[in-house]
């Protein structure tokens, strides 16, 4: 579990995030939404120590690593994955030899050892023949795929996904979606992503947190969005007409239901 | 103000890459990738140049010096001397800026700006000893290197050019070569060598590393890079000579 308290971060007289305290559950998939600039991506690079945050607690399972030596963070980061917006793979390296990179990095495991993992990594993630491919080869959907085969390939606790869906068509979006929730619940691992996309949200949204202006405004489960009374929320998560009637729709719905039990 | 944030930037930075590696082996592997890059990469460049800087030097020196109390030995003891002391420690370091230092930029910038480097620092790995410390060694092992091949390629043009434009004979330049040579001019361009080597990939470096924005600033970065470079080594340039050879 990640826990987060009081967290502020600002940017000269910019404040970005405020007081913002959230529990990040393990075995889940924690997501963060919100408006651009709500301050999502500054928030997940604090979780991951790419800032620092000038007050408050970051804990990964009661270790706090705003307190933590160096070697220590360095322990922390090993047991974290990450998947970035725009893949971050490396681009003079083949895909085998991308998700090859942190095994020789931190392992002293024999090559033979290092391709089965590899292989088997692939394997997880959907992706057969590309092993010899270069990034610039292979599509947007299949770049993703392997940025998640990277990061999982230590086995981590934690896994960052930053919006894991930009540039993808629907149908490849869930796919993606459905690959972490997989993971997420094979390996038990504290998931946390950053995400504008409302089906993900309304898909795989087991705990989610809504920044608005840098403060935590609302959370909750994607089972508990439909029925929110936030007004906030509610014109972020449904934002279109067609939304709009969706969940008027499942509300009427849902008090159908509630009207047909209590006369049972 | 901004001069000095640039300056502490920089500090910090080189400071930064003082760490035990996570795994020397991999450090070691990208430090020959580096040495490949820098040392093969600008070779063909460096070979054309110094071959033409040999040339026109030993067709311009005859040029001037055209009395006949000058024995003709002294055209290829100045080309010698200029070439050792000057020109092709300078001259092939102001083109290797261009070359190496601006493809040290724009590959740290792009990976900066395509989040490579942040992606490196998740893993735990310590980016600036990774991706900053083997391309400044690699400079600091393949300049020097280029330099004293750069010196034999000049040499040789000189030599040639000599000959086939009739201004002396071989035996006569190849005399001229060994009259009166100091062996510390070798230590001289040496030093320059170093010193350039260290400015070209540090600066370059910082410049790269620290690109903020989009690919239109990584371009900015790099043609910043060889500029400040270039100024950097000519400074170095000056108080070098004065030091080495003014005493």
């Amino acid at each position: 579990m990640i826990t987060v308290s009081n967290l502020k971060k600002s940017f000269g007289d910019k404040l970005v995030l405020q007081d913002v305290s959230f529990n990040f559950l393990p075995g889940k998939c924690n997501l963060i939404i919100g408006t651009s600039g709500s301050g999502k991506t500054v928030l997940m690079k604090c979780l991951v120590g790419l800032f620092t945050p000038d007050a408050g607690e970051i804990a990964y399972n009661d270790q706090n690593i705003l307190t933590a030596t160096t070697e220590e963070r360095k322990q922390l980061r090993q047991q974290v994955g990450m998947l970035f917006q725009g893949s971050a793979l490396f681009d003079s390296m083949t895909v085998e030899e991308n998700i090859m990179f942190p095994l020789n990095m931190f392992t002293k495991d024999s090559v033979d050892k290092k391709l089965k993992r590899v292989n088997e990594t692939l394997e997880r993630v959907n992706l057969k023949d590309v092993n010899k491919k270069f990034p610039s080869e292979i599509s947007g959907g299949m770049k993703k795929r392997v940025g998640i085969a990277r990061a999982i390939v230590l086995n981590p606790k934690y896994l960052f996904c930053d919006e894991p869906n930009s540039g993808l068509d629907p149908q490849t979006s869930m796919v993606i979606d459905k690959l972490i929730q997989d993971l997420t619940s094979e390996f038990n691992t504290t998931t946390i992503i950053n995400t504008h996309d409302m089906n993900s949200v309304m898909e795989i949204g087991d705990n989610i947190l809504y920044l608005h202006q840098g403060k935590k405004q609302w959370h909750g489960t994607r089972h508990d969005i439909i029925y929110s009374k936030d007004e906030l929320l509610n014109k972020f998560i449904f934002a279109s007409e067609f939304l709009q009637d969706a969940k008027q729709m499942r509300m009427i719905e849902a008090e159908a239901l509630q009207e047909s039990a209590k006369k049972t | 103000m901004d001069f000095f944030t640039h300056l502490g930037t920089y500090v910090l930075t080189i400071k930064g890459m003082f760490t035990r590696p996570e795994n020397p082996r991999m450090y070691w592997k990208e430090l020959m990738q580096q040495c490949v890059e820098i040392g093969v990469g600008s070779l063909p460049i460096v070979l054309i140049i110094s071959m033409f800087l040999g040339a026109v030097m030993t067709v311009q020196t005859a040029y001037q010096l055209v009395s006949d109390l000058i024995p003709k030995t002294t055209i290829a003891v100045i080309v010698r001397d200029s070439l050792i002391l000057e020109l092709s420690p300078t001259v092939i370091c102001l083109v290797l800026a261009g070359v190496a230092g601006s493809k040290i930029a724009s590959e740290l910038g792009n990976m900066r700006i395509s989040e490579q480097i942040d992606a490196l620092e998740i893993m735990g790995i310590n980016t600036k000893s990774y991706l900053i410390a083997p391309k400044i060694m690699a400079a600091l092992m393949m300049v020097p290197c280029l330099i004293a091949l750069s010196i034999v390629v000049a040499l040789w043009g000189g030599r040639i050019t000599a000959e086939l434009a009739g201004i002396m004979d071989t035996g006569t330049y190849d005399r001229g070569l060994l009259e009166g040579f100091k062996p510390f001019s070798i230590t001289v361009a040496m030093s320059k060598a170093f010193t350039f080597a260290f400015i070209i990939s540090s600066v370059s470096a910082y410049f790269g590393y620290n690109v903020k924005g989009g690919a239109l600033e990584i371009g900015r970065s790099s043609t910043f890079a060889v500029i400040i470079s270039c100024i950097l080594i000519l400074l170095a340039d000056y108080v070098l000579t004065i030091l080495l050879l003014n005493a």
